[in-house]
């Protein structure tokens, strides 16, 4: 968040390098998570521990079950709890409008069909992109102090976190210039986004490789076993999701595009909120 | 513009370019050039790998608490293929594997032949590419001791595994896998004949099935019938070395 003064309400918020790696970060995210959710299919449950047969239920599933009519229905099981999901979770309608049995929907997984060897290739490669554009990330803000000035909470942001809860609830956001800084519960949200989830997705990733298994022998028992690091990448995956809606429904009640533009363009407008965008 | 026409808009240009970007995206899993370029993180994971890790890095060996119930069948349970059940109905009795290819001494080793060689017993974890795990005890010959026997050529680069199970309706496509030779030699990789404890079932592969521990469970082969040394499998089957790679997965399984 580099701030020269362009004209009056008008600063320079983010520079090249940033906006190019915020558009590679976002086309990584839609792929991985939905190339993900292929692979998820090919085998819809979620165990804990070191195997995925070791004499306890899986925590989490997605069936379907014949119902006496014959029509099939799709069950989401939580911890035992069992939930009708038909059409959405456990079985999709085809363009006739028959139910087959189908984890997460074609629209939401990458390829759109069950295509377990295409999904990997999709998700493998742009897991590495994602890494690199992420490494990238790291060394370029830690050398322009992005990180430290921008993320880092200040004693101030310390000292605002009260208000600022109390401002998110409201969907108050800061003006003139408070709105040229990250607020704290922005600067926390980055802070865990960029150094505890993205690093733990990525270490259960690798917990999920035989080969790394033999890295250190016994190291994925650390997080209780491969299966345990399968339900944990998934759980992550969805905590992402969660940011991501969180973040965009901030861009958007925050004047959605001046935060597009500020993003492409770099340029943001601090006048603009005025204008009760 | 108003607000609920604007958030309409909005609406359905997200979706519009959601189900463009969907078609789009399946547009490019059909084409051969995009395909190649998202293969290519196979080649960088492999790489980095073995990079990172020795290659004679041993695979996790559990105890006998950790031991999955019932080793989960997945893929073949009993071969479609007349001659494999004639030998399966006699317990094996007839059955030889033959190893042969770029060797000097080629053999054919009964199940005697095989037991008669020193023998390992591991408790493994099998990770399906679907996702599943399940731990299982593994005994069997090291693959090593039988390349011992029958001594390798300089050429040989890759090591072939043709087994009985038909992998088409009409009981033609054979299974088949392939290693490179630093999995050959491997102290884990090994021709199991008995999972825990017993007598390798037909469902697992009898009566021996490969383990390359540190790999995916299709590189697992079962019902094998006869090993092969060869330096390029270009010319065998679909040749990518192997079944599944054939229809797309990856023929490095570290992953």
């Amino acid at each position: 968040m580099v701030t020269h003064i362009q004209k009056p309400g008008v600063i320079y918020r983010h520079t090249l390098p940033i906006r190019i790696m915020h558009w590679v970060n976002v086309i990584c995210f839609f792929v991985l998570l939905m190339s993900g959710l292929n692979i998820f299919n090919a085998h819809p449950a979620l165990n804990l521990g070191k195997s995925s047969y070791n004499g306890r239920p899986p925590v989490f599933e997605l069936t379907a079950e014949a119902t006496n009519s014959g029509e099939l229905k799709g069950i989401t099981n939580i911890l035992g709890h069992k939930f009708d999901t038909s059409g959405l979770l456990g079985t999709t309608y085809t363009a006739s409008g028959k139910a087959v049995a189908r984890g997460f929907p074609y629209w939401m997984t990458l390829p759109s069909a069950q295509w377990l060897a295409m999904a990997r290739h999709w998700h493998f490669f742009f897991a590495w992109l994602f890494v690199v554009n992420g490494c990238c990330y790291l060394l370029y803000s830690f050398m322009t102090r992005h990180i430290q000035r921008d993320m880092v909470p200040a004693k101030r942001d310390w000292a605002s976190i009260g208000q600022s809860i109390k401002d998110h609830i409201r969907f108050k956001h800061a003006k003139d210039e408070e709105a040229k800084r990250y607020n704290v519960l922005q600067r926390l949200a980055y802070l865990t986004v960029i150094f505890i989830l993205l690093p733990l997705i990525i270490l259960m990733g690798w917990a999920m490789s035989p080969f790394l298994n033999s890295l250190l022998p016994g190291w994925v028992d650390i997080v209780g076993g491969r299966q345990s690091a399968r339900t944990i990448h998934f759980i992550v995956a969805w905590l992402l999701v969660a940011f991501v809606f969180i973040h965009v429904f901030e861009v958007m009640i925050t004047g959605l595009w001046n935060n597009i533009r500020s993003m492409i363009t770099g340029y943001y407008s601090i006048d603009e909120h005025k204008e009760g965008n | 513009m108003h607000m609920p026409n604007r958030r309409k808009f909005f609406n359905r240009l997200v979706a519009g370019t959601g189900m463009a970007l969907l078609t789009g995206c399946d547009k490019l899993s059909n084409s051969k050039w995009f395909t190649e370029v998202l293969s290519s993180g196979e080649s960088l994971s492999k790489h980095a790998h073995h990079l990172i890790a020795n290659r004679k890095s041993m695979a996790q060996e559990f105890s006998e608490k950790d031991l999955s119930p019932d080793f989960r069948s997945n893929g073949t349970a009993l071969p479609n293929n007349a001659e494999y059940q004639v030998m399966a109905n006699n317990a094996f009795e007839d059955w030889k594997l033959t190893v042969g290819g770029l060797v000097v001494h080629a053999q054919a080793f009964t199940m005697a032949d095989l037991q008669a060689l020193p023998s390992r017993t591991q408790i493994t974890r099998h990770d399906c590419v679907e996702g599943w795990s399940a731990i299982g005890k593994w005994t069997g010959v090291p693959l090593h001791e039988v390349l011992s026997h029958v001594k390798p050529l300089k050429r040989a680069r890759y090591v072939m595994f043709y087994c009985a199970d038909p992998m088409a309706a009409d009981g033609t496509k054979l299974y088949y896998e392939s290693i490179d030779l630093d999995d050959a030699y491997h102290p884990q990789t090994m021709l199991a004949y008995q999972l825990n404890d017993k007598t390798l079932p037909i469902k697992n592969g009898a009566p021996i099935r490969l383990r390359v521990e540190r790999q995916l469970g299709y590189k697992q082969a079962k019902y094998i019938m006869r090993i092969e040394l060869v330096d390029t499998f270009d010319h065998i089957a679909g040749g990518k070395g192997g079944y599944w790679e054939d229809s797309g997965y990856e023929w490095y399984a570290g992953i």
